[in-house]
This record gives C-alpha cells, sequence and structure tokens, in this order.
C-alpha cells in the first residue's frame, strides 16, 4: 500500500517546487507541476477507494518518521488507510485536482498563479495528513496545517483589506475551537495514556461510567472529552457559533471556496466525529450535543442563506447548513449516513461553487445576484452545471427508482434522524424537513435569480467597468456625461456580452456534474444499507438496529422531503418568476423578522462587542494604566524617583558649615549617652 | 575527547576573540568575531556529537580548584547542552545582524559580544555554585553596555531598568547560596541538587531564587524591563536577549529551584501557575495594542515564557520536556521574529508598524521567512512552537485543568496578534512609498533566516533530536521532584464495569 505515500506527499513536493520556484519556474510549469501531481493523487486514490468497496481492500498504517516520545507519551508519523480514509481520499483528490484544473482558466489573469496553485497544493498536502491520521495529533497536525492553507488562500489577494481581515478571522475563530480539541487530546492521553486513535476507539467502552474533574467540576469522562474534541469539529465545521468566520472567507478566490470552504476542509470535524465514532457512541450526552448543534446550524444558516444577495454567500451559508445536516446524522448514531452526505455534498457543492464561479467569471467579477438575470442563454452550459448541482442539493428523486446524489444522502439523513426516535433526533429530524425547505427555496431562488427573467447587469459597477474598458477607450468625452449611460442599450444588458467559460473551466464542471448526478445511486448500497458493515470495516461505529429501522420508517417520513423540496421550489418560483414584486411585499411586512436574518442573526455585531473591542480595551488599559501606570510607576521609576529625592534631602544635610556639623554630632551625643542611662 | 578540556576551550575562543576585537579595525573586528563564534559553532558541534546519550548525568567534567574550596568546576548534562547548542548556534547570526547596521565601536561591540558568548557556556557549564552566580551576574554587564551604548534614543533609560531589575534579584540569590553552601558544606551543582534541604529553609531559598529567575524570564509582573530593552537594544541585542538570556531563568529553574527544593517548587507552584495564567492573558492582550513591532514581539516573549513556568511546575515528563523545547523553539522563533525585524528596520530606520505595509509585493521572500516564523511563534503544527507548546500544556493538564484552559488561551491570543502584525506589514497595499521601494533580502541576509529556519522545522517534524539528549536527566530531574508532586485535578473515578451505559449519565453534569 505505498501508493499512499504518494498520494500524499506528491502534492507537499509540488507545493513546494512551485512555492519557492515560483517565478523562476514561470507560470505554466508551476501549474502543471502542482496539477500533475494532484492529478496523480486522484488517480492512485480511486483504486484504492473502489478496493474498498469491492471489499477487497484490509485497513492498513504506513508509518513514515517517528515524531514525539516524551514519557509514556508516544506518537509517529504515520499514514493510515481504511475505508473511512479511502473516502476522504478519492473526496479531496478528486475535487482538487478539478479545482487545480478549473483554476488554469479562472485564475489566468492572476499576476501571481504559482503562489495560488503551491498553496492549492500545501492545502491538499495538509488536509490528505488529517484524513490518514492514526492519532490525535498528526490529525491535529493536519487539522491546523488546513487551517494555515486556508488563511493564505482566503487572504490570497492580499492587497484588499477585506480579504486579509477574513482571513485572520478565520484562523483566530478556528483557534478557539482548535483550543477545545487541544484540550480534549490532553484530556485523551491523561484516561487513556495514549494518543493513538485505535487505541483510544478500543479502550473507549471501558471507561463507561468513570468521572473526572473538569475546570472545578465533575464530568462523565467520555461526555467532557467528546464535548471537548467537538468544540474543536465545530470551529473547523462551522457549527453555530463558531461559524462566523465561513461566510467572510468568501474573500477567496472562487476555486478556493470550492476546494476549501465546501468540499473538504469544512467537513474535517464531520471526519473527526466520525473517525471517532465509537468514542462517541460511549457518551448518549456528547451524541445529543452533536445532534443539537448540528440540527440548529442546520436550520439557521438555511434561514441567512434565503436572503443574501452575494451568490457566494448563499453557497457558503447552505455549506454550512449541510454540515449541519451531517452532524445530525453523526449525532444520531448513524456516521455512514455522514460520510454518505458528505461524499455526495463535495461533488454537488464544490460544482455549485465552481458553477458560481464561472457565472462571476462571465459576469465579470460581479457576485451580487441582483444584477444577473436571463444568463441561461448565455452561458448554457454553466446553466446546466448549476441545475445539476441544484438537482442534487435539493434532493430531486423518486424512492426506490432514481434520484440526484443529494437525495440519497439527505434522505438517509433525515430517516436515520426519525428512526433514533430520541428528542434529539426528532429535533434533528424537524430542523432538518424545515431547511430542506429552505434549501429548496434559496437554491431555486439562486438559480432563478442568476439564469432566468431580464437581464439586470446595467447596475453593476463591474459590468459598467467591463463596458467602459471595452467601448470606451476611445472616446472618453462620452463617458463623463452621465453615469447610467447605457450606449443605447435600454434592455438592461448595458451592452455586455457574457461569455462561456474555457474549457479548462468547463471539464470540472462536466465531472462533477456527473458526480452531482450519479454519486448517490452509485453508492448509496456502500455506504448507509443494510449489512454495511462489510463497507466500513469497522472504521465507524453505526447502530446496526438503526440503519434497519431506517429503512422501516413510515411512508410519510420518506416522502415528507420531497414534498417540502417542491414546496420550496414553487416558493421560488412563485417569488423569482412569477410574480417577481412577491419578495419586497413580504420583506415589507416582516421587516423586523428580515433584518434579523438578513443582517445573520447579528452575530458578528455580537462578537464585536463581547470579544473583539474588549480584546482591544483591555490590553490598552493593561499596557497603560498597568504596565506604565502601575508596575513602572511604583517599580523602577518608583525607586528611581525615591532615590533621587532622598540624595536630595542628603544633600541638604551636607551643607558644609562647621556648626550645623557640630550641632548634629552634639544631637547624637545626647541621644547616644541618654539611650546608655535610660538602658 | 578524552581529556580534552572543550568546555573551557569554548569560554577561551570568544575570550581571545574579544581581546584581539577591541585592539581591532572595524572591519577587522567584524571577521574575527564571525571566525570566533563559528569556531566555538563547530566546537558545539563536537561537543553534541561527543556526548553520549545515556551515558552519564554529567558529561566533559573538569575541575580545577582554586581557593578556598572555591573551584573551576565545569561540566554539562543534556539539559545544559541544548542551550549551549541554541547559544553557540545564534551567536553566528548575531554577528551577521550586525554586520552593516553597527557602525560605531565595531571593535568594542564586537568584544562585549563575544565576551557574552563566553559568559552564557559558562552560565550553563559552571558546576559550582558560585562559579554560576559569577556567570550569571556577569553576563548583564555586556547587554548593559550593548544596549546603552549601541542603542535606540532611549537607551540610558533602557539600559537602567535592565539593569536594577535583574541586579535586585540577584542580590537574594547570592544571600540564599551563601546560606545553602555553609548548610550544606558545598558548593558543588551535582551535589547540591541530591541534598535535602529543610523544607522550612527551602521556602525562603526558593523565594529568594525565584525573584532572580522571575525577572530573567521573564514573568509577570516583574517583565516591564524587557519590551524597553528589546526596543533599545540593537537587533543583534534583541535576538541574543529574547533567543538566550531569558533562558537562563528557565535554565535556573530546571537546575536550581526544582531539584533543590522540590517541596518549596511544590508549595509555591500556585504562585508560578498565577503568575504565568495572568502573564498570557496580559501580554497578549497588550501585545495586540502594540504599533512598534519590537514591543510587540518582546510582549509575545513573556505571553510565551508563561507557557515554560507552567510546564516547569507541573512535575512531570510532558511539561519538564516541553519546557525545554519551548524554550529552545523561542531561542529560534524569537531571534528569527527580532532579525525580521531588524532588516526591515536597517532600511528604513523605523520599528513603527504603519509604516510598512505590502511588503509581500516587493520583498516576496522576506514575506516567506516571516510568515514561517509567524506561524512557528503562534505553534502551528510542523514548526518547533507547537511540539513545545503541546507537551508543556499536556503536562500541566494533568495537574491543573484549569491552568491549561486559561494558558492554552495564548494560542488564541497568539495567532490574533500576530497574524494581525504580519497583515499591517506585510498584507494590504503599498501605502508608503519608501516602504514600497525596499529591496528584497540579500545573500547575507538569506543566509541568516534560512539558518533559523532550518532548526524551526526540524524540531518541529523530528524533535526528536532535541528530545534524546536529555531524556534521562529531565527523567532524573522527575523522580528528584516526584515525592511532591501534587495530585491534579482530574481526580479520575473508574467506574463500575457492570453498570449499563445507561445508568450513568445523571452524574454527567
Amino acid at each position: 500500500m505505498h501508493s499512499i505515500l504518494i498520494i500524499v506527499f506528491a502534492p507537499l513536493l509540488a507545493a513546494i517546487i512551485a512555492g519557492l520556484g515560483n517565478r523562476a519556474l514561470g507560470n505554466t510549469v508551476a501549474k502543471s507541476i502542482t496539477t500533475g501531481a494532484l492529478f496523480l493523487s486522484a488517480a492512485l486514490s480511486w483504486p484504492i477507494f473502489l478496493s474498498f468497496v469491492s471489499g477487497s481492500a484490509e485497513p492498513s498504517v504506513t508509518p513514515v518518521l517517528h515524531w514525539v516520545q516524551s514519557g509514556s507519551l508516544n506518537f509517529d508519523w504515520a499514514l493510515r488507510v481504511d475505508t473511512l480514509t479511502a473516502v476522504m481520499l478519492v473526496v479531496i483528490t478528486t475535487v482538487s485536482a478539478l479545482v487545480h484544473l478549473y483554476s488554469w482558466g479562472y485564475m489566468d489573469e492572476d499576476p501571481d498563479q504559482p503562489r495560488f496553485f503551491a498553496y492549492l497544493s500545501l492545502f491538499t498536502f495538509a488536509m490528505l495528513m488529517l484524513v490518514t491520521a492514526d492519532n490525535l495529533v498528526q490529525m491535529f497536525f493536519g487539522w491546523e496545517g488546513v487551517g494555515l492553507a486556508s488563511y493564505l488562500l482566503i487572504g490570497f489577494w492580499f492587497k484588499k483589506p477585506s480579504a486579509c481581515a477574513a482571513a485572520i478571522k478565520a484562523f483566530v475563530v478556528n483557534r478557539v475551537g482548535d483550543l477545545g480539541f487541544m484540550l480534549g487530546i490532553f484530556g485523551t492521553y491523561l484516561v487513556f495514556n495514549t494518543v493513538s486513535i485505535p487505541e483510544i476507539l478500543a479502550a473507549a467502552p471501558s471507561m463507561a461510567g468513570s468521572t473526572i474533574g473538569f475546570l472545578g467540576t465533575r464530568w462523565d469522562t467520555m461526555t467532557i472529552l467528546c464535548i471537548l474534541l467537538f468544540i474543536g469539529a465545530c470551529g473547523k465545521s462551522a457549527q453555530l457559533g463558531l461559524h462566523t468566520w465561513l461566510p467572510d472567507a468568501m474573500e477567496g478566490p472562487t476555486p478556493v471556496s470550492a476546494l476549501i470552504h465546501a468540499a473538504t476542509m469544512v467537513t474535517a470535524g464531520v471526519f473527526m466525529v466520525c473517525r471517532l465514532s465509537p468514542m462517541f457512541a460511549t457518551s448518549e450526552t456528547a451524541m445529543h450535543v452533536v445532534t443539537y448543534v448540528g440540527a440548529a446550524t442546520c436550520f439557521f444558516a438555511a434561514t441567512i442563506g434565503t436572503c443574501q444577495w452575494d451568490i457566494k454567500r448563499v453557497i457558503a451559508y447552505s455549506t454550512c447548513s449541510q454540515l449541519g445536516y451531517m452532524f445530525v446524522a453523526a449525532g444520531v448514531g448513524a456516521p455512514g449516513a455522514a460520510m454518505f452526505h458528505l461524499f455526495t455534498h463535495a461533488f454537488f457543492k464544490a460544482l455549485l461553487f465552481l458553477g458560481a464561479g464561472s457565472v462571476i467569471h462571465a459576469m465579470h467579477h460581479e457576485q451580487d445576484m441582483r444584477y444577473y438575470g436571463a444568463l441561461r442563454k448565455k452561458i448554457p452550459l454553466t446553466f446546466y452545471a448549476m441545475m445539476a448541482g441544484t438537482l442534487a442539493i435539493t434532493g430531486v428523486g423518486i424512492v426506490d427508482v432514481f434520484g440526484f446524489a443529494g437525495f440519497y444522502s439527505k434522505d438517509s439523513i433525515l430517516e436515520a434522524a426519525y428512526a433514533s426516535a430520541s428528542s434529539s433526533g426528532s429535533f434533528g429530524f424537524w430542523c432538518g424537513i424545515s431547511a430542506a425547505l429552505l434549501t429548496s427555496f434559496y437554491s431555486w431562488r439562486l438559480v432563478f435569480l442568476t439564469f432566468y427573467g431580464k437581464p439586470r447587469w446595467s447596475q453593476s459597477e463591474h459590468i459598467q467597468h467591463a463596458v467602459h474598458d471595452a467601448h470606451g477607450h476611445g472616446d472618453h468625452a462620452h463617458d463623463h456625461d452621465d453615469h447610467g449611460h447605457n450606449h443605447g442599450h435600454d434592455d438592461g444588458t448595458a451592452g455586455y456580452h457574457p461569455h462561456e467559460s474555457p474549457l479548462s473551466m468547463l471539464i470540472p464542471l462536466g465531472v462533477l456534474s456527473f458526480g452531482a448526478v450519479f454519486a448517490g445511486f452509485l453508492f448509496s448500497h456502500s455506504f448507509i444499507s443494510e449489512g454495511t458493515g462489510e463497507f466500513w470495516k469497522g472504521a465507524v461505529a453505526f447502530n446496526e438496529h438503526l440503519i434497519h429501522h431506517m429503512h422501516e420508517v413510515p411512508l410519510w417520513v420518506k416522502w415528507a422531503p420531497f414534498v417540502v423540496m417542491l414546496t420550496g421550489f414553487v416558493i421560488a418560483w412563485n417569488n423569482y418568476i412569477r410574480n417577481p414584486k412577491a419578495p419586497a411585499a413580504f420583506v415589507e411586512q416582516f421587516s423586523v423578522l428580515h433584518r434579523f436574518v438578513y443582517n445573520k442573526w447579528f452575530f458578528d455585531e455580537l462578537y464585536n462587542f463581547l470579544f473583539v473591542r474588549p480584546a482591544f480595551w483591555f490590553g490598552r488599559l493593561f499596557w497603560k494604566a498597568g504596565d506604565e501606570g502601575t508596575i513602572d510607576r511604583f517599580g523602577p521609576d518608583g525607586a528611581a524617583w525615591l532615590v533621587a529625592r532622598g540624595t536630595r534631602y542628603a544633600q541638604k544635610v551636607q551643607s558644609g558649615y562647621l556648626y550645623s556639623y557640630a550641632l548634629v554630632m552634639l544631637l547624637g551625643l545626647v541621644g547616644a549617652v541618654s539611650w546608655v542611662m535610660v538602658r | 575527547m578524552n581529556g580534552f578540556p572543550i568546555l573551557s576551550a569554548m569560554m577561551l575562543v570568544p575570550l581571545l576573540g574579544a581581546v584581539v576585537c577591541l585592539f581591532a579595525s572595524a572591519s577587522s573586528a567584524r571577521k574575527i568575531a564571525l571566525a570566533a563564534t563559528l569556531v566555538d559553532f563547530a566546537l558545539g558541534l563536537v561537543l553534541w556529537s561527543q556526548y553520549r546519550i545515556g551515558g552519564d548525568q554529567w558529561q566533559f567534567r573538569e575541575s580545577v580548584a582554586l581557593f578556598q574550596g572555591f573551584s573551576w568546576k565545569l561540566g554539562i548534562d543534556g539539559i545544559a547542552l541544548l542551550l549551549i547548542e541554541l547559544s553557540v548556534f545564534l551567536m553566528p547570526i548575531c554577528i551577521g545582524a550586525s554586520w552593516k547596521s553597527v557602525e560605531k565601536r565595531v571593535g568594542e561591540y564586537m568584544a562585549a559580544f563575544l565576551l557574552m558568548e563566553m559568559l552564557i557556556i559558562g552560565v550553563f557549564t559552571a558546576q559550582d555554585l558560585f562559579l554560576f552566580y559569577i556567570f550569571f551576574e556577569a553576563g548583564l554587564i555586556p547587554m548593559y553596555l550593548i544596549i546603552g551604548v549601541w542603542g535606540g534614543a532611549n537607551r540610558i533609560y533602557a539600559s537602567y531598568k535592565f539593569f536594577l531589575y535583574t541586579l535586585l534579584g540577584s542580590v537574594l540569590m547570592l544571600i540564599a547560596m551563601l546560606w545553602m553552601a555553609n548548610d550544606a558544606g558545598t558548593t558543588d551543582i551535582p551535589t547540591l541538587m541530591a541534598y535535602d534541604f529543610d523544607p522550612a529553609a527551602q521556602k525562603w531559598l526558593w523565594l529568594a531564587f525565584f525573584a532572580s529567575f522571575a525577572v530573567k524570564m521573564p514573568m509577570w509582573p516583574v517583565h516591564t524591563w524587557l519590551p524597553d530593552a528589546h526596543v533599545q537594544a540593537p537587533t543583534a541585542g534583541s535576538v541574543l536577549l529574547a533567543g538566550v538570556l531569558l533562558k537562563m531563568g528557565g535554565y535556573g529553574f530546571i537546575r536550581f529551584s526544582l531539584p533543590m527544593f522540590p517541596e518549596a517548587s511544590a508549595q509555591f507552584a500556585w504562585l508560578i501557575f498565577v503568575l504565568s495564567m495572568v502573564a498570557v492573558i496580559y501580554t497578549s492582550l497588550v501585545a495586540l495594542v502594540q504599533s512598534d513591532m519590537k514591543k510587540l514581539i518582546a510582549y509575545s516573549s513573556v505571553a510565551h515564557m508563561a507557557i515554560v513556568t507552567v510546564g516547569l511546575f507541573a512535575f512531570n515528563r510532558q511539561g519538564l520536556e516541553g519546557s525545554m523545547i519551548v524554550m529552545l523553539s523561542h531561542g529560534f522563533v524569537s531571534g528569527a521574529l527580532f532579525l525580521c525585524v531588524g532588516i526591515i528596520y536597517d532600511r528604513l530606520h523605523t520599528r513603527e508598524i504603519s509604516r510598512y505595509g505590502g511588503l509581500s509585493i516587493n520583498m516576496p521572500r522576506y514575506a516567506l521567512f516571516f510568515m514561517l516564523f509567524t506561524m512557528a511563534s503562534v505553534g502551528l503544527p510542523g514548526t518547533s512552537g507547537f511540539v513545545g507548546e503541546l507537551l508543556s500544556l499536556m503536562g500541566v493538564y494533568q495537574v491543573s485543568s484549569w491552568v491549561a484552559a486559561i494558558s492554552g488561551t495564548g494560542v488564541i491570543l497568539g495567532a490574533a496578534y500576530m497574524l494581525y502584525l504580519y497583515r499591517r506589514v506585510a498584507f494590504g497595499d503599498q501605502k508608503n512609498a519608501d516602504a514600497a521601494a525596499m529591496p528584497d533580502l540579500d545573500a547575507r541576509e538569506i543566509a541568516m533566516v534560512v539558518a533559523l529556519a532550518i532548526p524551526v522545522l526540524w524540531m518541529g517534524v523530528y524533535p526528536e533530536s532535541f528530545l534524546a539528549p536529555m531524556r534521562s536527566d529531565i527523567a532524573a530531574l522527575e523522580a528528584r521532584v516526584a515525592r511532591a508532586k501534587p495530585a491534579g485535578d482530574a481526580r479520575f473515578l473508574a467506574g463500575k464495569p457492570t453498570i449499563q451505559t445507561h445508568a450513568e449519565h445523571e452524574g454527567a453534569e
């Protein structure tokens, strides 16, 4: 199984060569090396995955290098390959390879391409290290490595202040989660005396009933460990509370959003919970927490997605929401369903993002859907790709016949949530159903606003720029006469002609469309059917009972997602095709609600108020009033002042007059004599 | 090295170099200093290769009796070995960093650095209590001169502050040492490390040593000399100060406080923990609002040193080894960060963060290395900072989850202030024409940053090279302090295996 070494390290090598070679290599060479490495990794990953699907492969661990030994704490660099890893391998390498290819077209005009491709490959390496980790610390290495790559790629256009701010925000918010992860690792080591994942998972059931102190309170051991680790997962997977960085991360180039903030990195939290599922399974409380947080995120993010105007932000909130689904599945004890949704989601969400990128590319970097419209005829291939993605994410399909990818995975999650028959499970189910309605609504809203209706391009500054650049060079006098000058076009196009993307961008769209259409149909049997233990081979702990019950849920549960999907579609159709005035009327009627949702439930404002501003305020306080006003004032400066003051008095005493010395002598003598006498 | 007094030789080389430098011209002084430090580095490599891991605890021993029981006694264990390696590694870089930026009194400047090197090696090798004290205190003088003579505008204030602070602690330490020599009847450090002082007396002795080491470390609230000293010191002075001098405090705790006064150490662990936790949050927040690059990094040093102290007083393997790794890592990383500041200071002659911006555009190589060291400072896995922080915090978690959690906020705040710094310096648009015109790294600068990058990554990927030499010494120390080891707040209670998974969640919260 040494191909795993090539799969993991080829991207690293490519990243180093392209990154350090940079301008010396030139764009084409750097791009070829990184893209080639990724296609190589992808080509080697699929056989591994397929051998697990067919059941012929066994889990393996490939040691790489000794890492740390400190007392009984001992961990190595090693690459673990089992079913769970194999699933992630194909997802990561395939999407990454396609995104590399796509970026040839998308980033064609960027002056800094080698750096971009080096970052992409570096990210892929870190992500692969994460999913092949055999111990918690290596997982944390990958975890932070992808965080670094994400930071670098969000801030890729570092001249933009908003991009820099978003990059820092992503890193720091993730670090909050990472602190939880770290404490989880510490606690795990304390309890299990190892950080090796297989050993922990094997020993976890024996910890049942044990308790442990944490921050002065007493906890069920497994509950607190799982919750701490889950905090880490929440950070990376942008779950409620720690989600604020994800929408801002859209400042990065669109291929980055597709690869990192949709298909792979943000799913790391889900992967972690699935990888540690035997551990989570020992604590019901922790499982409830996972389900509740996932369900709440699923619903909450979907609401915000319904009223964003930026095409990428809609998809970003959609990602957040879909991650919630995965956590619901993991929380109710169906990690197979969670991984299945992760798998299908990677294809259709990467497709949606890359499709959005293609639209943005066509519309000269305009991202606001208010300025789109009627693009169906102009960029038909992108339109079909987006349609495939939308059909997949909304879960279109007929039970027992055929469905698009999301149909299988999302329905299996909802069925599992229903079948779990716990309070958290039904919360998850109802949140999931509501979110499915919202998902259908915002997805179709996106499609209708972008591809249907009349062109509304003339309002867009980006489009005006493009038009002016194209036409305006010759006659400067014209440019100045009025702002809304449409060059004689009053059809809303401003004379702009969107162009279909180049082949390098269309091929990835095509491949991913295939995935979005067929991934669910082809692999649902392996991931979630009864007797699926043969596929997973113990890589995740799933509840055989639950799987059984999943297939026996009432018919209305099976059909409910279909109904809400249809409802969402109809509402979107009504609001954006039939009666385009409806949304405005709705907003007017429910302005408070709309403001709340439109402003993303005011999380950013809240965090600014609670954390960011106090941090700076306290920093200044400690510096000025603490260090300078107290410590220095009464410490060294105070001592210096005392000495200076003291010497001034001493100086006065040494007047040089004989009589004053004589007086002091006399006084001293009197004092000494009286001391002797009195004693 | 059968019988060859390599430790004395390592001290003699810079001393001779210093004397020659005093009388040499500027350009030859630079070369002599570089040659002397490189020879010492080479000797350091020999030392490392000859050091037998798992051999005697004390190796390369030398002993010449001088007078009255006072003797020239040297010897190293793995802990001292690593700190010596750090010192001799950083020294040529310090000389290189001053190659062009120091133009007045070059001979004296180089002599001060070489003298400093000799004294530093003395501190880490001395096996006699008073010999240690002499080296430890004499180290103040060259640093005082480096800041006071070659420093920035407000150098006199900074140098006095530095001197007063550090001297104050030392006086108490000297008194304690006299008492110890009297009580134990020996000044031999290895003997003293195994000598059991009366626990009542230990308290006072511990506090006296603490006064000195806490200032050197520096711990909150006696840290305020550090930002001033760093800001005023020339680049190489900052590198040396952050890279090596701060480690003397940690070395002191490892060599004296813990093994000689284990009971008192356990008793006062809470004091260390409280001061360290305050330091992490307090100085990190202060670092966040700095507008002076050097001050920002100086404050970050205080926060990192707090991770060292919590690890040391965790009384277990991970804590102790982690602290050592944090010290080594911080030596490389903060040295490198100060060097990075120095590199752009040489070009623009300001430390004001807002005068820079967009350096990624005109200085891409610089931006790359600055990013690497920033990430190492933040403790990104794969760099040296991570291994140390992980072990150190993991060690202290076993004692107190509170301390681990609160000190752990350093990883969040550290990311905030370092990335904020990086963003203002290297990202953004080029808003200042003079900063935009700065040339990228030249060959000399590349050599220095690459040299620093190597151990940072090495220690992050394969720390075994650094853990192995000190393993048995840390084990001995752990055994020595084991009798005073605190219980820890986790108080793990195993469950009854018969109880099924449903019953036990009542007690969960």
